[in-house]
């Protein structure tokens, strides 16, 4: 294998590109990537970077610069022939690959009601969130937020420590609820109303209201939420037009065995939010974190490189984070409705508390409330907790 | 090795605690403790992941 092409120049793509070289490989690398941006970090855009406290310098990833990679910025990969082993770009031209890493990720979903107006904005990329920052820098300083999932969530603590007014709309009874199940969704609803955010749950979006710029939401019982701005943050879609006719399963992403090794093909590897691979554990799966775009992009490489058929399976317990106002939410693993929930520290409504889920007798997952320090701990239960569920499985 | 952590932009997430659990320690302040500001060689290989995973990218190793 002498050249390496990997599609998709966010975190996933670099870290392929960082764990190539790690692991030896001294071919040439190409990067391709839609955004004009070299890799930078996404999780501050909600965060540090849309309350200003972060320059646009710092969001840059680190690269050392000796990773030797001919980087194709700007321009979206638009098809992959597996036949010639080529991929073309948008442009035309077209790269040859011996390997293959796909990264491409996902974008904001954009509603049907989406379209038009003005000061209506998704929060995905550095673009984006610049041009939120410099909308609410005119004067537009009452925000609705549609969809209270964590983007949102994060946007709504965000932009309130700003000083902006802020409603929170989702169509579920509580926030998040689907990732946090009932008590925890409830104490974040708390959390956001105690710092004066107006919440409107269990109400669906019809349609914005206004002429050139968007003057409110409409709901779909006829209520209209005021707002001179609006952030949707209701999800994203894996980027896998591209792959339309390639011959590679997409289903919600591409589908890739447990080595994240792409189905129905070889030499090409899959890592990131457009991976759904089979993971040993919970079956076939999809993950939208910070840790897993590290490090799925080692495993897939370490499968690329190796001889077809020898990769290693892929188990990583999810993991991930928010930061809402002074509050740090973990939640480790993937626990699902159903599951017991008890709080084994603490106390629900204290200002540290760790809640511990199960299923069966054995751990799926913990949340953690301002319990940093116990991360490490917890993930260690989670672990062995999955891990006597597969041997039971195996039994 | 050297390991520097830039405390401003250090969140307190202890991904860094679980990848070198000998350099790094998250405390119950919520605070970020380096353990051993020059570890040995033996664990580079796990500062280096902890530096990857730092979800600030926080941590730098100089040497």
């Amino acid at each position: 294998m002498r050249t390496v092409v990997i599609v998709g120049a966010s975190l996933a793509g670099l870290s392929a590109a960082k764990a190539l070289r790690r692991q030896g490989f001294d071919g040439t690398i190409t990067l391709i990537g839609d955004e004009l941006h070299r890799p930078y970090q996404r999780p501050p855009l909600s965060k540090q970077f849309l309350a200003g406290t972060w320059d646009r310098a710092r969001l840059d990833l680190p690269d050392r610069g000796d990773l030797g990679l001919d980087a194709m910025l700007g321009t979206a990969a638009a098809s992959l022939d597996l036949a010639s082993r080529e991929v073309t770009l948008e442009d035309g031209r077209r790269v040859r690959f011996d390997g293959l890493v796909i990264a491409t990720g996902a974008r904001a979903r954009k509603p049907r009601w989406h379209a038009g107006l003005r000061g209506v904005f998704t929060l995905r990329t550095v673009d984006d969130a610049l041009a939120l920052r410099a909308y609410i820098a005119e004067g537009h300083r009452n925000v609705a937020i549609v969809g209270a999932g964590f983007i949102g969530c994060e946007t709504a603590a965000t932009l309130r420590g700003s000083g902006c007014d802020v409603t929170l709309i989702d169509f579920e009874r509580l926030p998040m609820l689907r990732a946090l199940g009932e008590s925890l969704a409830g104490l974040c609803r708390d959390l956001h109303e105690a710092h004066g955010v107006r919440s409107v749950f269990g109400a669906g979006v019809e349609a914005l209201v206004g002429r050139e710029s968007v003057e409110g939401v409409r709901l779909a019982d006829a209520r209209i939420v005021e707002a001179d701005c609006v952030v949707v943050g209701t999800g994203v879609t894996p980027n896998v037009e591209w792959l339309a006719g390639s011959g590679l399963v997409i289903d919600d992403g591409v589908v890739c065995d447990s080595t994240c090794a792409a189905l129905g093909s070889e030499g090409v590897v899959v890592a990131g939010d457009v991976a759904r691979w089979q993971h040993p554990h919970y079956g076939p799966r999809r993950i939208e974190h910070w840790n897993n775009a590290i490090a799925q992009a080692d495993a897939a490489v370490t499968t690329l490189l190796a001889m077809p058929g020898k990769g290693v399976p892929y188990a990583a317990v999810p993991f991930f984070w928010s930061d809402q106002y002074d509050c740090k939410l973990q939640l480790i693993g993937a626990p699902e409705a159903g599951d017991a929930a008890r709080v084994v520290e603490g106390a629900l409504g204290e200002r540290r508390f760790v809640m511990l889920f199960e299923r069966d007798g054995s751990a799926s997952g913990a949340f953690l409330f301002n319990s940093m320090h116990r991360v490490a701990a917890y993930t260690t239960t989670v672990e062995a907790g999955l891990g006597r569920v597969t041997e039971g499985i195996a039994q | 090795m050297k390991v520097v952590v830039n405390f401003d932009l250090c969140m307190g997430n202890a991904q860094c605690m679980m990848a070198a659990p000998q350099v790094f320690e998250v405390r119950d302040d919520g605070m970020l403790y380096v353990l051993q500001e020059e570890p040995p060689e033996t664990l580079r290989a796990a500062v280096e992941h902890a530096a990857r995973l730092c979800p600030t990218q926080a941590i730098t190793i100089e040497k």
